[in-house]
Order: structure tokens, then sequence, then C-alpha cells
């Protein structure tokens, strides 16, 4: 058991080095979503009301944290796209051959791009006042612990990929493919309320949607009403959302115990 | 390094109960339809350097891959220091050190951080984790270099961290992938002088592939690899001893021809390889004044020289080493 800690540490440990060390990958995670929500939201903001939700909350307000959970998938895809190269012809040589099952390498890797993600997140939600969102103590931690919860679903789903795959271009085409629809079915850039049926069926299925749903929740604690119609009741969405989480880890640990090293 | 197996006092010495490093019996592996390996099978003794040599897309790196637990074993049964290399990878694991041809460093972090890194992977931690990473840094001249960015470093540096990288946790046995790629021929010689340093002080085992001949050169014993065989397993002496004496070859205008003539006149056998008359005999080079004499017109030209391991892949395959190499495996 220690030395499954002491395992999984020593690739989080890597992961973070790597990251702080990249000034480009620093900046570039949290600007792009930024500029997303400025524009996007100033944009839609005068002509598209989100139904459902109280008057007050204009479109940048409903957008936030649907732009925060972009900012934690961003960064988790950006954690996983090295695992694509590393295994061929990099770091990840040496830890395919050193006493270590691949289970605890997915641990480690997962545990380091959602670290990443938390930081990152965190960094964003200090623009929260400015998206007219009042937070208090109860607030600022819930949210951070559904980050984390989220974090750690989209970094494994991205790890599901990028242990299947061979290059790296894949990686973008399935991304594109899968996470940005799942993405934008979660009810982060729509609410699920005035979508028409067919469309809230697959919003009902997506299991993002929930994590979504808490997040949304845990931002407006200090302010219940305001965070609009719920999918499900917060504890049913915390559930749900952790239950993603886990079953996509288990999937990406199965995955990698099944993926050739070369 | 050039001393046989047998000769070697480490070999001899080694009184362990189990004297083979591994003990391979009818590897196959295959990529989809093509064929890899093909019932390869060697043993390889206790403190020996042991060569693969042979052209790209031979089986070496699919060998390495299976050695080195990166890829399963698809049929046959190899046993790594009395360790089933397919039901006890762990075990084997942590007996090996393996030395990738891509670098297996992260760039980003210092010489330290990777080695602190490699260390916790193999459950080595604490102070004992700090001896070893000062001593593997002060074996292989690390020293002022151990906290600089590992992608600031030379490749001839960077092979050396991979290889203090391999050594940390204390192997019995090395495995190295084309450990000179890549390197020039002063690294190339110093990195050689490192592993036969760990034969003789540490009686490490050290298994490579390769396909530089001056690398085989050095080995204890090499193993041609051809397509997917094993050709000949010896010490480069003897394998050289095989080949019959010296080595001929004559380029012509039309080969056929003249290796016909040649045949007429003084009884000689020769072979066309890739083009030229290929001679192995003895006394080679009064072969050559007689055939200049003899053919004048007939030879573009004509060389003669002592059997290299080229010469006798040559002789073993009835290939060229180098000409008829396919696709890189990878």
């Amino acid at each position: 058991m220690n030395e499954i800690i002491m395992q999984a540490g020593a690739l989080w440990t890597r992961e973070i080095r790597r990251f702080f060390r990249q000034r480009s990958r620093v900046t570039g995670a949290v600007l792009q979503p930024l500029v997303f929500w400025l524009l996007l939201g100033a944009g839609l903001g005068a002509s598209f009301r989100p139904s459902g939700m109280p008057a007050e909350v204009g479109y940048s307000q409903y957008f936030y944290p649907g732009v925060i959970v972009l900012v934690l998938l961003f960064t988790a895809i950006f954690a996983t796209i090295s695992t694509v190269e590393d295994r061929h012809a990099g770091f990840l040589q040496g830890v395919l051959a050193a006493p270590i099952s691949r289970s605890t390498i997915v641990f480690g890797q997962a545990l380091g791009g959602t670290t990443l993600a938390l930081m990152q997140g965190l960094v964003f939600l200090i623009l929260a006042p400015l998206a007219g969102i009042r937070l208090d103590f109860g607030a600022i931690v819930m949210t951070a612990v559904m980050m984390a919860v989220i974090a750690f679903a989209l970094t494994s789903i991205g790890l599901i990929i990028a242990w299947r795959i061979e290059s790296t271009q894949g990686f973008h085409a399935i991304m594109n493919l899968i996470l940005i629809p799942i993405w934008m079915l979660s009810g982060a850039f729509f609410p699920i309320a005035g979508a028409p049926g067919w469309l809230q069926w697959t919003m009902r299925i997506n299991p993002l949607s929930y994590a979504m749903g808490a997040l949304r929740q845990a931002l407006y604690l200090a302010a219940p009403g305001a965070a609009g119609a719920a999918i499900a009741p917060m504890g049913v969405s915390i559930v749900i959302a952790i239950a993603f989480a886990a079953g996509a880890f288990v999937l990406a640990a199965r995955t990698a115990r099944h993926a050739p090293a070369i | 390094m050039s001393a046989s197996a047998a000769a070697n006092p480490r070999v001899a010495a080694a009184a362990s109960p189990a004297p083979t490093a591994i003990d391979a019996e009818g590897i196959s592996f295959s990529y989809g339809e093509r064929k890899a390996l093909d019932e390869v099978s060697f043993t390889i003794v206790r403190g020996e350097i042991f060569g693969f040599l042979g052209p790209n897309g031979g089986g070496k790196t699919t060998l390495f891959k299976l050695l080195s637990t990166l890829v399963p074993l698809q049929s046959g049964r190899v046993s790594v220091l009395g360790h089933d290399l397919a039901g006890e990878t762990i075990a084997v694991r942590r007996r090996l050190g393996v030395v990738f041809q891509h670098p297996s460093l992260d760039g980003k972090l210092t010489v330290n951080e990777n080695l602190a890194c490699h260390g916790h992977l193999f459950g080595i931690g604490g102070a004992s984790l700090k001896d070893r990473i000062g001593a593997v840094i002060d074996r292989m001249g690390l020293g002022d270099r151990r906290n600089d960015l590992v992608e600031t470093l030379s490749g001839g540096l960077r092979r050396r961290v991979e290889l203090a990288k391999a050594l940390l946790h204390q192997p019995e046995l090395l495995i190295l992938d084309e450990p000179s790629a890549g390197l020039d021929p002063a690294a190339r010689r110093e990195f050689s002088d490192h592993l036969v340093r760990l034969r003789d002080n540490d009686g490490v085992t050290v298994i490579l592939t390769t396909h530089h001949m001056e690398e085989a050169q050095r080995c204890d014993r090499i193993g041609l690899l051809h397509q997917g065989r094993i050709a000949a397993i010896a010490p480069p002496a003897e394998l050289k001893a095989r080949v019959g004496g010296d080595i001929v070859v004559v380029y012509a205008g039309v080969p056929e021809i003249l290796q016909r003539k040649i045949q007429q006149r003084f009884q000689v056998a020769g072979r066309i390889v890739d083009g030229a008359i290929r001679i192995e005999r003895a006394r080679g080079h009064e072969l050559v004044r007689d055939l200049v004499e003899a053919f004048p017109d007939d030879i573009q030209s004509i060389s003669f020289g002592k059997p290299t391991l080229e010469d006798v892949f040559v002789h073993l395959t009835g290939h060229r080493f180098f000409a008829d190499a396919p696709a890189s495996e990878e």
C-alpha cells in the first residue's frame, strides 16, 4: 500500500512540476475559457435569455459555471494528451517497465490532472463576483469539491481515450467528437428547460449534466433561488457525479491494463 | 569485451544457483500477419555482455520489448533470473534495468528529479533513495549537472542519465535497446566502457541490441538475428573464424559471366551478393593478384580484407547487412 502511494505520488509530482515549467500551458488553460466567457457572454447576453432562470440572471452569469467546467475540461485534456506520445517514445516507457500496476499509473495521472484542473478552476473562481455571483465560505468549499470530482471524471475520460489511441491527431478528432459535445449538452451552454424533447433526453442521460447541476447549486449556496431549476436535487446530483468519476476511472484503468506498450 | 563468455572469470565465479540470466525457448511474435520473431531460442549466461546484432527489421526491437516486459509473450517460454517472464512480470521488473533507445527521461525535470521519480516507482524512498542517487550520479560523472533540466543536456550526457536511472534500483540484469544510436564515436566508446565496468565490478549481466559492428565486436557473445530467426550465437572471434580466410570482393560489368570464368580458371566458387562477386578464401591477397592478371578487362574494382562481422552475416545468411533491410519494425 505504501509503495502504491509512493508510486502514484511520483507520477503526480511529475505532472505538477512539468506544468509549472511550461508557462504557455498555465496561461492557455485559463485565458482561453476566459476569452470564451467574455465574448460569448457579452455577445449572447443581449439576445438570449436562459429559460427557467430567475429574471435577474443574465447569460454571462448563467454561462459562468459552464466556463468553469470548460476550464477543467481543457486542463484535463492537456494533462492527458502527453500520455499518447509518452507511451511510445517518452517518459512512460520507463514507467511501464517499472514494477508498478497499470491501475496505479492511471491513478497517478488522474490525480495529477485533477490537481492542475482544480488549481486553474480556483483561479477562475476569483471572477465569480464579476459574474454577479456572491460566494460565502461554504459555497467556495463546496464548489472546490465539485470541481475536483468533475476534474477527476474528465481526466479519467481523457485517459480512456489516450490509452486507446496511437497518435495525437487521433486524440484531437475524438476530443471534438466526444468531449466537447458532452460539455455542450451538460447544461453548461444552455439550460435543459428550454431544449426540445429529444435534446432533453440526451442531456438527461449525460452524467456531466448532473455534475454540472451540482456545481451550479454549489456556487449558489449563499443564494439558492438564483441557481434556477436544477436537473435533480443537489444530493442526487452529487452522488451521480461521484459515480461518474469513479466509473470513468475504473474504465480508464481497465483500458490501460489492456493497452499494449508499443 | 573481446574475451569469450567461457574465458570470463565473472561467469565462472558466479556460483549462484542459477548461472543463466535468461533462458528463452521458442519465442514467436507477430504483428498481425507479419512475423517479427520465429521460434527464437537462446541462453544468456550471468555476467556476460550479450549483443543481438542484426539489420533493422530483423527482430531486435521486438525481442527487446519482450524481454523488457513492455509487450506480453505470444508464444514460447522465457525465464529471467529464474522467474517466469509471463507469470512473474513484477518480480522480473524489480531485477531488470532497462535503457530505451528513445529517451525515457522527462526533459522538464532535472537529473535529480528524474532519478527520484524512478526510485519512487521502484518503491525506494527516504535516505536510501538519496544515497543511491548520490552513488549513481558519482559513478556516471554527473555531479555538476544534477540540478540541470535534462532538456539542457547533450545527447551523450542524457544517455548517461538514462543509464544512471536504469542502475538506480541495482538491477542484476541490464537490457539496452541500441545504446549507441545517436552518439558520436567518443561518446559511444565511453558508454560501452561503463558497461564493461558494470560487468567486471558488479557482475551485472548486460544485454543489448545493436546494428553497429563496432559495438557488437565488444560483446562477449553475439546472437545474429536475421528475419526473425537466430542465424548464429557465438563470441565475435569465433564467428569470424567461421568465414574461410579472407574476403575478396570483385565488381564487374557482368558479374555472372566473370563468376563463371573464375570458377573455370581457378576452381574458386564465389557468390554474387548485391551485384558483386564475393569469394571467401585463405591467402586472399594471392587470389587478388591472380585475378587482376587473368581478367584485367573484366574487373572494375577489387578489394580484399579480413572478415568483419558484416562478412559473417553475409556468409551465414547470403544477404547484405544494410542493403536488404525492410522497413523499420516500429
